[in-house]
């Protein structure tokens, strides 16, 4: 029983990971159609201007820190290199691509390829008894960060005017575009929440891993694709339950069965999605 | 791109300049099929003099990455399909003949006939499914088959995890430093047959479904054919090939490393044919060479004295390959969209 507890909490610690970077990347994707492969790099930014200012801040202001640098390259990102190439979706691929090729590169440049260690504050490296599992307090963490931003961003994009006009924007956008509103403000607010998410999942990650790693944002990136797919590209409720469903999936088929076959059996998921049902969970068509 | 035809019969048929620009790739593989005779000594460009077993390598790499570029650009160029997990197909040939080979103690025709039967089978099971789906989401499906194929191949203890598998029984004629230049033949000789079976493959009537699928996919189902057929042939094709290339790398480097299935490396080839000029006759090849060559010429220069006496600013991009190749791949996505081949295109209508 104790042992199910702590999977299922480590499963759904994961699954919020995911989750936080896959949000972005769904709603930028949906809205924009910029499959963006530098979120990886977004995380990795954010993951390492937390570890640099942890080391003169107290953690939650360290976090914020890293989020507040997530967002600002996040910004820049998309004014200066993904902006003139609207409407060109497989060259806004390759330049994403690229971008995160030489910014992993430049990571590894200034802070080395090793990991570094991320100190993680007392209160979160204690454990909590759940019905009998001893679990570390750094889960709920995690859970709790993806609660609260999946509850935000429902709540903008149900109640306020910009969550109107990205929600339109994902399913018509020339036919916002031709109501008179400009969607390429919509397309940099898109880009700053992803940014700040992916930069809360890499200071988040680094506390759950214990250390990070350039590469880091790369080998998540891959998963928070397949929750994307699986949860139907550019809906935010689907995201969540797709990362949920994967991280537990991943978890409890690495314990019971052997290392590896977490991973496996995520992609067969994804094969069965597809198979079933091609427009993910949620049913929009990709 | 057929030849520039102005008014029927206004023109004298057949210039002497014309049959020169048909037969240059015969000279230029003659031309390279004998650089192991020559004894040219190339300062800084090559590590050694041109027919030494380090150039050699090198060289061999830079022709055999060719011809990856070569089988991912029929793909990307030809038929439009992003694909991010070529790499996936590279690794089964390279690890399913070294496994064979080396842990169950197959001879090697066996080994090689089960490398085309997984590069085969592979290929058709997997694409089945991931063409299901189109565009962006393609590629992240192929993207998460070939994570798979990476972690199995890293956590498995049948292809020797992360450290890899160095290949125990290496053909007499591909062993040692003296017999580099079968290597180097080898691997020109399989960009060779890359290339005229693609370039065969795209000029045959399935090559021009693909094309039209690339650049209007419903006007082909209004005509009646099924995409999904056509998208499939191509995709299993190009994963052939790019397996048959698997086991030429692993000739090469005399082992299979976990890096080969990794998506760097599929990236990787993306970059190279966009770097070239995606589904451009010589584009991906070109694009090929430069880029291995950059890569490996770039990383014995980040290791070289030269540039650990710079001052950090300098030094610190100038140590990452990865940095200057990703940072040039931007640039040539924005300034040149055709690649490589796009710039003669330029030039000519200049």
């Amino acid at each position: 029983m104790s042992t199910l507890v702590l999977l299922t909490m480590t499963g759904l610690g994961l699954g919020a990971l995911y989750f936080l970077i896959a949000s972005g990347l769904s709603l930028i994707f949906g809205l924009a159609d910029v499959l963006n492969f530098a979120h990886g790099l977004f995380l990795g930014v954010g993951a390492y201007a937390t570890w640099w200012a942890g080391r003169h801040l107290p953690f939650p202001l360290a976090v914020a820190v890293g989020v507040l640098v997530g967002v600002v390259f996040a910004v820049a990102v998309e004014l200066v290199l993904i902006r003139p190439l609207y409407a060109r979706p497989i060259q806004q691929v390759l330049v994403t691509v690229g971008l995160s090729a030489a910014g992993v590169a430049l990571l590894q440049a200034a802070w080395g390829a090793d990991p570094r260690p991320f100190a993680k504050p007392g209160w979160a490296a204690a454990t909590t008894r759940v019905l009998g599992a001893v679990v570390p307090n750094d889960r709920f963490v995690l859970i709790g960060a993806a609660i609260a931003v999946f509850a935000g961003l429902l709540l903008f994009l149900r109640r306020t005017r910009y969550g109107l006009i990205v929600r339109a924007g994902v399913e018509d956008r020339a036919m916002v575009t031709a109501l008179g509103i400009d969607v390429r403000k919509a397309f940099t607010l898109v880009f700053a929440i992803g940014g700040a998410a992916a930069a809360a999942a890499g200071a988040l990650a680094g506390m759950y891993f214990g250390s990070i790693t350039p590469g880091l944002g790369g080998s998540l990136l891959i998963f928070a694709f397949i929750v994307v797919v699986i949860g139907g590209m550019g809906s935010v409720t689907g995201c969540a339950l797709a990362a949920v469903l994967v991280g537990l999936v991943q978890q409890f088929a690495n314990y019971y069965a052997a290392a590896g076959v977490g991973e496996a059996s995520v992609v067969l998921l994804l094969a069965v999605v597809l198979l079933v049902r091609p427009g993910g969970l949620t049913g929009r068509t990709a | 791109m057929s030849a520039p035809s102005t008014v029927a019969g206004a023109q004298v048929p057949a210039p002497p300049r014309f049959r020169v620009r048909r037969w240059w790739p015969v000279v230029a593989l003659v031309l390279l099929a004998v650089v192991p005779y020559t004894t040219l000594p190339v300062p800084g460009v090559l590590p050694g003099g041109l027919n030494s077993p380090g150039s050699l390598q090198l060289l061999a790499l830079c022709l055999l990455f060719a011809g990856f570029a070569v089988t991912y650009d029929l793909l990307f160029g030809h038929t439009g399909l992003l694909s991010f997990g070529h790499a996936l197909y590279v690794a089964a040939g390279s690890y399913t003949a070294n496994v064979a080979v080396t842990k169950l103690h197959w001879g090697w025709g066996p080994a090689l006939a089960a490398a085309a039967g997984v590069g085969l089978l592979l290929p058709a099971v997997l694409g089945a499914v991931a063409l299901r789906v189109n565009g962006i989401a393609f590629a992240m499906v192929t993207l998460a088959f070939a994570q798979v194929g990476s972690i199995l191949v890293m956590s498995a203890h049948l292809t020797g995890g992360e450290e890899g598998l160095s290949l125990a029984n290496v053909p007499a004629l591909f062993a040692g430093v003296a017999n580099t230049v079968n290597l180097y033949w080898l691997a020109l000789a399989y960009l060779a047959v890359v290339v005229v079976l693609v370039r065969w493959a795209v000029e045959s009537e399935p090559g021009r479904v693909w094309r039209a699928i690339g650049d209007n996919e419903r006007r082909v189902t209004v005509l009646g054919l099924s995409p999904y057929r056509f998208r499939l042939l191509a995709y299993v094709l190009s994963a052939f090939l790019a397996t048959a290339g698997g086991v030429v790398h692993l000739l090469l480097l005399g082992g299979s490393t976990p890096q080969i299935t990794t998506s760097a490396f599929t990236v990787g080839l993306l970059v190279m044919t966009v770097l070239g000029g995606a589904g451009t006759r010589w584009g991906a090849l070109l694009g090929g060479v430069l880029y291995t060559y950059l890569d490996q010429r770039l990383s014995a220069l980040a290791g070289s004295g030269t540039v650990a006496g710079l001052p950090a600013p300098l030094r610190l991009p100038l140590s990452q390959p990865e940095f200057i190749l990703g940072a040039l791949f931007v640039v040539v996505v924005y300034f040149l969209p055709g690649g490589i081949a796009g710039l003669s295109r330029y030039r000519r209508r200049a």
